[in-house]
């Protein structure tokens, strides 16, 4: 029972890091069709902030308390920073050329990582983070870290927070409106580009806020662990149907779940198959995935 | 037409894809009443709308009001007052009667008319919660209509918004064209000469990809050769527009 209760909560706590950084791509291939492969560079950067700024070298920020809170905002707010140079200078250039837009995004995707190894080397580096945050609680007798409870506490939200966004404000229904027709958005007179720029910036502050969290699930920040990420919050995002907050959060968890369990119930590396071999069941049923909706 | 156009269309040029859909339209929207663009399919109707409203890269002018419009995005150009019920009404299925109208809302003086808008369609009061996607085609077209109504426009431009309407639907559009257009210029998109016997004084005519005709609508409808030539419809004049007629 208690192994039950452990893969269960590592599997939230997987899937709600995958949650984080497919929301955004969702939002972002739903509103713009822009399939952006740079999205794991803004977690690896949401990452490497906060790692940067709890190491002690952001004044006021350190490896606990409220330094920790400060470490995290830092790295959130570069990576959303970084976001929205990504859409102003290499995605908005390019909205007439979907092809060269693709390309643009993956030589982003390549190039940050390659940038942070530079910097700081390639080897994992050890996650600063605070002493309550990584020690773990008892569930149903299991022992559980309670960085997963922090990562699903951080999903919901940004979950909440994305519907109230989308349903009760102005921007949230001029994105509603973009993912079904954004022509249409237009010819109402709307400038469709802010809403595409705000969208960056929400995606790459989720996607950032992944990597920061995501610091602590793993104990350590590495330049590739944005771009492993990304392959499954893809799926996640195919799974969910495009441009759905609440599908991406639903196949999040259902992913993350498979591959916890089926990585400890059969063998190691077996859960990313499960993955793709569910993902591919799931498009033969549902084509558009599991809602095909937005929100 | 004696007074200045509100809306000046000339040597508009549209290429999508290598292909060259229009080839030089010009066309004037008069300061009053419904001009009507007519045509048989595929002659460009659509494409000039899209065309003045920078949907498509086009070239040439388009003077709103003596202002040049060409270079301006679309959205820019909108918000100089225009309202646009597109062919397809450009209704979002997906958000409700009331976040359609909403999302049309724009700054203004007066704030937008909704008042006007439930005066004149009565039933989007009423099912303002109700999916845009679940309404009827009429029901559409009112939101698609109203949508142009919630704002002091100083242009409507309305394609097709009687296309595949049930009669008495298309009875009440027309209805609200002709009110609109007391206050409103409105350039009409229609297939339905019925329609456009009641509603336009003044008709552009386009074949191709070019204008092939300008003028007064009475004129080219009242002509049985003209209307056969240039539409490609009738043997005799039009009958006037009345609902049972349509009916």
């Amino acid at each position: 029972m208690s192994t039950i209760v452990l893969l269960t909560m590592t599997g939230l706590g997987l899937g709600a890091l995958y949650f984080l950084v497919a929301s955004g791509l969702s939002l972002i291939f739903g509103l713009m069709d822009v399939l952006n492969f740079a999205h794991g560079a803004l977690l690896s950067i949401g990452a490497y902030g906060t790692w940067w700024a709890a190491s002690g070298r952001l004044p006021g920020a350190g490896p606990g308390g409220w330094g920790f809170a400060l470490a995290v905002l830092f790295g959130t707010a570069v990576g959303t920073l970084a976001a929205v140079v990504l859409e102003l200078a290499v995605v908005r250039p390019l909205y007439t050329r979907p092809r060269e837009q693709v390309l643009a995004t993956v030589g982003v995707g390549l190039a940050v990582p390659a940038l942070l190894s530079g910097v700081w080397g390639s080897d994992a580096r050890t996650f600063p983070g605070p002493e309550a945050l990584s020690g773990t609680f008892a569930l149903l007798g299991a022992d559980v870290p309670v960085n997963r409870l922090v990562l699903v506490a951080a999903a919901v939200v940004v979950l909440v927070a994305l519907r109230l966004f989308l349903g009760r404000t102005r921007h949230g229904l001029v994105v509603r409106a973009g993912v079904e027709d954004r022509a249409m958005v237009t010819a109402l007179g709307i400038d469709v580009r802010k809403a595409f720029t705000l969208v960056f910036a929400i995606g790459g502050c989720a996607a950032a806020l992944g990597g920061a969290l995501g610091g602590l699930y793993f104990g350590s920040v590495d330049p590739r662990q944005g771009t492993s990420l990304l392959i499954f919050a893809f799926v996640v995002v195919v799974t969910g149907g495009m441009g759905s907050v609440t599908g991406a959060a639903v196949a999040a968890v259902v992913i993350g779940l498979v591959q916890q369990f089926a990585n400890y119930y059969t063998a190691a590396g077996l859960g990313d198959l499960a993955v793709v071999v569910l993902l591919a069941a799931l498009l033969l049923v549902r084509p558009r995935g599991l809602t095909g909706r937005l929100a | 037409m004696t007074a200045s156009p509100l809306l000046a269309v000339r040597d508009l040029r549209v290429l999508i894809g290598g292909r060259h859909i229009l080839h030089g339209v010009d066309l004037d929207v008069a300061p009053q009443g419904v001009t009507a663009l007519l045509g048989r399919n595929g002659a460009g109707k659509t494409t000039t709308v899209r065309g003045v409203l920078g949907l498509v890269p086009r070239t040439g002018s388009v003077l709103l009001d003596g202002e040049e419009t060409v270079g301006l995005p679309t959205h820019t150009l909108v918000r100089r007052g225009i309202g646009y019920a597109p062919e397809d009404r450009g209704i979002f299925a997906g958000l409700t009667v009331a976040e359609n109208l909403r999302l049309a809302e724009r700054r203004g003086a007066d704030g937008p008319a909704y008042g006007l808008v439930h005066e004149l369609f009565p039933e989007l009061k009423r099912r303002e919660k109700q999916s845009a996607g679940t309404l009827s085609g009429g029901q559409q077209q009112m939101v698609a209509i109203g949508r142009t109504l919630l704002n002091g426009n100083r242009l409507i431009i309305a394609d097709e918004p009687t296309k595949g309407l049930a009669p008495k639907v298309v009875t009440e559009v027309a209805q609200v064209l002709e009110r609109a257009a007391e206050a409103v210029p409105v350039l009409l998109v229609e297939q339905n000469l019925a329609v456009v016997r009641r509603l336009a004084r003044h008709c552009v005519v386009l074949a191709d990809g070019r204008t092939a005709h300008q003028g007064e609508a009475d004129g080219l409808l009242g002509d049985a050769e003209a209307t056969r030539r240039l539409l490609g419809v009738g043997r005799g004049p039009l009958a006037p527009f009345t609902a049972e007629a349509d009916s």
